[in-house]
């Protein structure tokens, strides 16, 4: 049964590393969002660490977003996709493959790039480190969401606006905790354990019932 | 017992039989709102709390928030029935729930906005009851767009019914979150609901209104879902044959 | 393996955009027997082969796999399943031998890179193994989507339109390789446009619409 599960995520893998420009797309796309804001709001200190929390979950929204668009197109259109839902293999589980290849390329470099913002939004080491945390918890909730979105959105005109209004407000639970921690953080309170809690329930729920979900949608969607 | 269910499920019986209903629901829905209204205009004390006449408000805003909530449930119900049962008019009673929804949605953020204007001295607050309702107009709309994106009618019907079956697990979640920023003060969910104390012509009122949008949420959606069929079974023998449809001719 | 396989279609009603392709069809297909899905365009016959493989579902009726039906089944249906649809279903970015591998370790019976070798050997692809196949032809993509067939285990082979793009000696090729199997006990059902030789009495005949 895993083996279908590693052979996915492995095909998807490699698809991805002879087409690099596609991980760099979401990665600059967060980084240019991240580097407008002090240019709209002013440059001073205070005001871009009191936004901090906020402006780096909803850049990573949005990346993680536009990234989904391309999640199960390419599969779609040259038939590949079909081919998944008729192995033996459990549908659920080959979604799961693929959602981890899609956040291994998409949402960890976002992870990774943190401290970057870090810098440019003067929040210190510790802060960063929260920041970091909550977006390795809460970046694969956001792809296993909208996951069952890119499946919904399946080949029609309009795809990419139409997820948007589809899986943004269903993002919302993991932006109020996910920015509420590096908020809490940033304050001093060292009580940020019952955030890392609920953040880690999203992303239980999220692993038991969205592939699942998605493998429904797809079904529906490639009839 | 089954055999009555699914006779009445088959859109050729239930278009005669909503079509006979939306009179009588139209004519309660006025009555009801009518005298909830009048009742809570006029046979209510004149100051809640510290709050003037304009409190009176809340009639038309509790009525709608409630609706707006309801309809949602129900719409996610008959997405589920839908899926399991595989029942063309499930799937066009969520369709034609949605639009309903959505307008009640937007009624309670409009009064609730009058509201917050009287009381608070602003049209809009972050309040959680208000932004969790602004969310629920957001899964509205998301529901809808996607229900008219799609041109294949199974595939329109079912794809939303999915939408709408993820909302439900969803938006309880959302609600919680925006309610609850911070999970440290949150331990016990304060809620304070004082319907026992609240004056009981408020509440009869409140609850004959209430009652009132839930008539008139009746008569218009299955005056829709009378549309939907009408649209969808244009092709088959009973539609064409229908006195109405020949007339137009 | 204790019986002969066989799948069976009770009573379908098939719907596709709010037309009635097809109502009441009932049917059965043995092993050691192919069927030929005949009809014009628009008749239903790809909708008809998807409806086999679970990719559509018929608004009413069923499909029955050695006598069970084949939603029930599941896993258990799929893995005696190959599909061939309009699409090739191979990546651009990976190259025959990937491909191949990918497909058959999915399917659940993962293939040497021998088999591998020579199934695409037997389609005339020796030295295009290790290109991309966007490199290849439209024919030459078929037949490496072909090459499955060689590697498959699966019992039922679906496939639309398998001639499509293919030169003679190909066509020749997968007529021979789509009897074998039929002869080895196996079932095959198909759609095509083309005169076919597959015309022996173990050949039937579905006329759609």
């Amino acid at each position: 049964m895993w083996r279908g599960f590693t052979t996915m995520l492995k095909r998807d893998l490699v698809l991805a590393m002879r087409r690099r420009t596609d991980i760099l797309t979401t990665l600059f796309f967060f980084i240019i969002v991240v580097s407008l804001f002090p240019l709209g709001v002013g440059t001073e200190k205070e005001i871009l660490r009191k936004m901090a929390p906020g402006v780096v979950w909803i850049a990573a929204l949005l990346a993680s977003m536009l990234a989904l668009e391309r999640l199960f197109a390419d599969d779609h259109a040259d038939g590949t996709l079909e081919q998944m839902l008729l192995t033996p293999q459990p549908v659920a589980l080959l979604v799961l493959a693929k959602v981890t290849a899609h956040w291994l390329l998409t949402g960890l470099p976002l992870v990774l790039i943190a401290p970057l913002v870090g810098l440019q939004y003067h929040v210190g080491g510790d802060v960063t480190l929260v920041m970091m945390q909550t977006l390795l918890i809460g970046t694969p909730v956001l792809s296993l969401i909208g996951a069952i979105g890119a499946a919904l959105t399946l080949g029609l005109r309009g795809g990419g606006i139409l997820i948007s209004l589809l899986i943004l407000p269903l993002y919302i639970p993991v932006l109020v905790y996910g920015s509420g921690a590096v908020a809490e953080s940033m304050a001093g309170g060292g009580e940020l354990g019952a955030y890392f809690q609920l953040l880690s329930a999203f992303l239980i729920l999220a692993l038991v019932f969205s592939p699942w979900a998605t493998a429904a949608a797809l079904k529906i969607s490639t009839e | 017992m089954n055999i009555k269910w699914f006779k009445y499920a088959a859109p050729s019986t239930f278009y005669p039989l909503a079509g006979r209903m939306i009179p009588w629901f139209w004519v309660s829905a006025i009555l009801f709102i009518g005298v909830g209204l009048y009742w809570g205009f006029f046979h209510t004390p004149g100051i809640l709390t510290d709050q003037k006449e304009y409190y009176r408000i809340i009639f038309p805003h509790v009525a709608s928030a409630w609706m707006s909530m309801w309809l949602y449930i129900v719409l996610v119900g008959w997405a589920l029935v839908g899926l399991i049962f595989q029942t063309r008019i499930s799937f066009m009673m969520a369709e034609a729930v949605a639009p309903t929804g959505a307008i009640m949605t937007f009624i309670a953020l409009v009064t609730g906005a009058f509201w917050g204007k009287t009381s608070w001295g602003t049209w809009w607050d972050w309040d959680p009851r208000m932004t969790s309702e602004l969310i629920l107009l957001f899964v509205y709309i998301g529901y809808m767009a996607l229900q008219s994106a799609i041109d294949d009618r199974r595939r329109a019907d079912r794809a939303s019914a999915v939408l709408a079956l993820v909302g439900a697990v969803t938006v309880p979640i959302i609600f919680w979150s925006v309610n609850c920023p911070d999970p440290n003060q949150c331990t016990a969910l304060h809620q304070q609901s004082g319907m026992g104390k609240v004056d009981p012509d408020i509440v009869i009122a409140m609850l004959v209104t209430s009652l009132g949008f839930w008539l008139y949420s009746f008569a218009i959606i299955f005056q829709r879902v009378r549309n939907i069929i009408l649209q969808r079974e244009r092709n088959t023998r009973w539609v064409m044959e229908l006195p109405e449809v020949k007339r137009g001719k | 393996m204790t019986q002969a396989p066989f799948l069976e279609w009770r009573r379908l009603v098939v719907e596709r955009g709010e037309r009635v392709l097809f109502e009441d069809l009932s049917g059965r297909v043995d092993a050691g027997e192919s069927l030929l899905v005949e009809g014009r365009n628009g008749s239903g016959k790809t909708t008809f082969l998807r409806s086999i493989a679970g990719l559509y579902l018929p608004l009413q009726g069923e499909f029955l796999w050695n006598g069970e039906n084949v939603n029930d089944l599941g896993e258990g249906f799929r893995e005696n399943l190959l599909y061939l649809g309009h699409m090739n279903a191979i990546k651009d970015n990976l190259d025959a031998v990937e491909n191949l591998r990918v497909q058959s370790r999915l399917s659940g019976n993962p293939a040497s890179d021998e088999d591998i070798l020579s199934a695409l050997a037997a389609f005339g692809l020796r030295g295009f193994e290790d290109f991309p196949t966007r490199m290849l032809s439209q024919g030459q993509k078929r037949r490496v989507a072909l090459a499955r067939l060689l590697l498959s285990r699966a019992k039922l082979w679906v496939l639309d339109e398998p001639f499509v793009a293919l030169d003679v000696a190909a066509v020749d090729h997968l007529q021979s390789v789509i009897s074998a199997h039929v002869e080895a006990g196996g079932i095959a059902i198909l759609t095509t446009h083309q005169a076919t030789q597959l015309t022996d009495n173990s050949t039937h005949r579905l006329k759609l619409g």
